[in-house]
């Protein structure tokens, strides 16, 4: 134990341990459960004939579903795009020490989150009901365009009004945290270096926000993505609703909704990875060594099942 | 360069400068001694204007700090023209503050290229000669998380020599520091002295200050209790308050 005995050690570097793994019979058995039960599911899902799994293929490459798809795709870019400008815009403002311009961000944020989304969406649809005819100009002065609502306004503008505007209440609480979340230090050292407010918040603040920002950005982008299938309740034909009008002639409602789950599915999947390298990009400086690729993650990941209980951390990292 | 007179900041209730007056001519060497919570780092964020002063005044290089004077009333410097001044003071942080988002080269170059409109090339070679003065030529593309404290807070100061300031604070730059990571960081300040810089420190180093100070206050409760010529006011104090304080740390 003393270290006048850790001499004769340096001599020669020790050997690795090899030890006898304990036992663990209740994993063991546990392990065992589950993989019967995979198996039953599977054999189900793969036998049962309703499942119609020819008709399924049948419809998966379908023009209108693809139309769908495209549809729902747009949806989901467009409405975040919104979402994460004004969110940026309502976080700023938030923070902003004009009390006004503070208190007008959180009467939004409060209004959009209070109401349902749906509700919202049915809304904008019908918003030709609340104001006939829309018009750009000076306020309580003329106005220099004119529009009738209902052509202004049609379904896809309205899923995307509806959609975008409540997804920006979302974003800036979600951004506010990130610029909560760097410490005041950062800002002061930008400043003394004589940057002004915007350019501390551009430069320094934000990017490291961006490390708080992108995993709840990223679940809010795969939750709009099967939000959007709302849409299909103002005549929008996003994927759902594409289904939906297929099996309204062909009775064939299983197949077609499992077409559009897969295609859920195989959507969230993509954007599950883009967060993962997005996640990597702005983590860059936090933690001493990269994180390892995601393959290399998913890999290790089946491999330490056999090892031991190791999990799978999702966006690591440690920080300073 | 620096001209405080009877300086008061409140925050809320709590009066933490109740009347500073300090002269720092240019090419001089400041230290601050004194108890924590004494004001010392208050004092020296007021002198860049991260924090408002309440009454007094302050001046750096004959201007008035955060405010421009006109027709006998004080109007406040937009936040440009703070910034502006900003620029031509360096300060120190006792936790680096260095951005971790960026590599140590773009630490350096980025103020100079974002906030003085350097060109790169320009803004590299002089970032790349600082790092080598400061002793980490090879450090030019590690994070801030790779290197150790004393690097950091030399890379630290390598991002503010990079504006060329005419005045370096610094706000007790070597607290955070392992003890052996210290001498480091003191050497490139007191090179950085010889080479007639005009530095305000705040510190509980009382041998740098000794050596490299031309002027040290002891700071208490918010007042200068007594300032001098190192010699007279570590060696022979005359108020009870410095002998105390520095029974306990010498």
């Amino acid at each position: 134990m003393s270290s006048g005995e850790a001499t004769p050690h340096q001599a020669r570097r020790p050997e690795d341990i090899k030890a006898v793994p304990v036992r663990r019979p209740g994993r063991w058995i546990v392990a065992a459960i589950v993989l019967v039960v995979a198996i039953a599911i599977v054999r189900s899902v793969a036998t049962n004939p309703n499942f119609q799994w020819g008709v399924v293929g049948e419809y998966l490459f379908d023009g209108r579903i693809l139309h769908g798809l495209r549809v729902t795709i747009e949806l989901t870019a467009i409405a975040m795009g919104i979402g994460v400008v004004l969110g940026v815009l309502l976080a700023i403002m938030r923070l902003s020490p004009n009390w006004l311009v503070s208190s007008a961000s959180s009467f939004y944020i409060w209004f959009f989150r209070g109401t349902p989304v749906l509700v919202q969406l049915l809304f904008w649809y019908n918003i030709a009901a609340l104001y006939p005819k829309i018009a750009l100009g000076v306020p309580f002065g003329p106005a220099f365009v004119h529009a009738d609502a209902n052509t202004l306004i049609t379904p896809f503008t309205a899923a995307i009004l509806g959609l975008g505007l409540n997804e920006g209440a979302y974003m800036a609480e979600i951004v506010r945290a990130g610029i909560i979340s760097v410490d005041a230090g950062q800002s002061d050292a930008a400043q003394s270096l004589g940057m002004t407010r915007l350019q501390t918040l551009r430069r320094i603040v934000l990017p490291q926000a961006m490390r708080v920002i992108i995993p709840p950005t990223g679940n809010e982008t795969i939750s709009m993505l099967k939000t959007s299938s709302l849409a299909s309740v103002i005549v929008v034909t996003e994927l759902l609703y594409a289904a939906q009008l297929i099996y309204s002639v062909n009775f064939k409602t299983i197949p077609l909704l499992i077409v559009a789950s897969v295609w859920y599915i195989v959507c969230t999947s993509v954007l599950y990875v883009g967060q993962h390298y997005l996640e990597r990009h702005y983590g860059r400086g936090a933690a001493r060594e990269q994180t390892a690729t995601l393959s290399g993650r998913v890999l290790r990941g089946v491999l330490s099942f056999r090892r031991s209980g190791e999990h799978l951390r999702p966006g690591g990292g440690e920080h300073r | 360069m620096v001209n405080a007179e009877a300086v008061r900041k409140r925050f809320g209730r709590l009066e933490v400068l109740k009347g500073i007056t300090l002269d720092v001519r240019a090419g001089e060497v400041l230290c601050l001694l004194g108890p924590s919570g004494s004001g010392k780092s208050t004092f020296l964020r007021c002198i860049n204007h991260l924090e408002k002063i309440d009454s007094g005044r302050l001046s750096v290089d004959g201007e008035l700090v955060g405010y421009r004077e006109d027709g006998g009333r004080l109007h406040e410097l937009r936040e440009r023209d703070v910034a502006r001044k900003r620029a031509e003071i360096g300060m120190l942080f006792q936790h680096f503050n260095l951005f971790p988002h960026m590599t140590t080269l773009e630490n350096v170059t980025c103020a100079p290229i974002r906030v003085k409109h350097e060109g790169r090339e320009q803004a590299r070679d002089r970032a790349l000669e600082l790092l080598a003065r400061v002793g980490l030529p090879d450090k030019v593309d590690a994070y801030p998380a790779q290197l150790s404290g004393g690097q950091q807070q030399r890379v630290a100061i390598a991002r503010a020599l990079a504006m060329q300031p005419k005045l370096m604070l610094f706000d007790e730059p070597t607290s955070a520091l392992d003890p052996e990571l210290v001498g480091d960081v003191l050497a490139a300040m007191k090179q950085l002295a010889r080479e007639g810089m005009t530095m305000i420190v705040v510190t509980h180093e009382m041998g740098f200050a000794r050596e490299v100070a031309d002027t040290v206050a002891f700071m208490d409760a918010g007042v200068v209790v007594e300032s001098g010529a190192p010699a007279d006011v570590l060696e022979n104090p005359r108020e009870e308050r410095t002998r105390s304080f520095l029974s306990k740390v010498l």
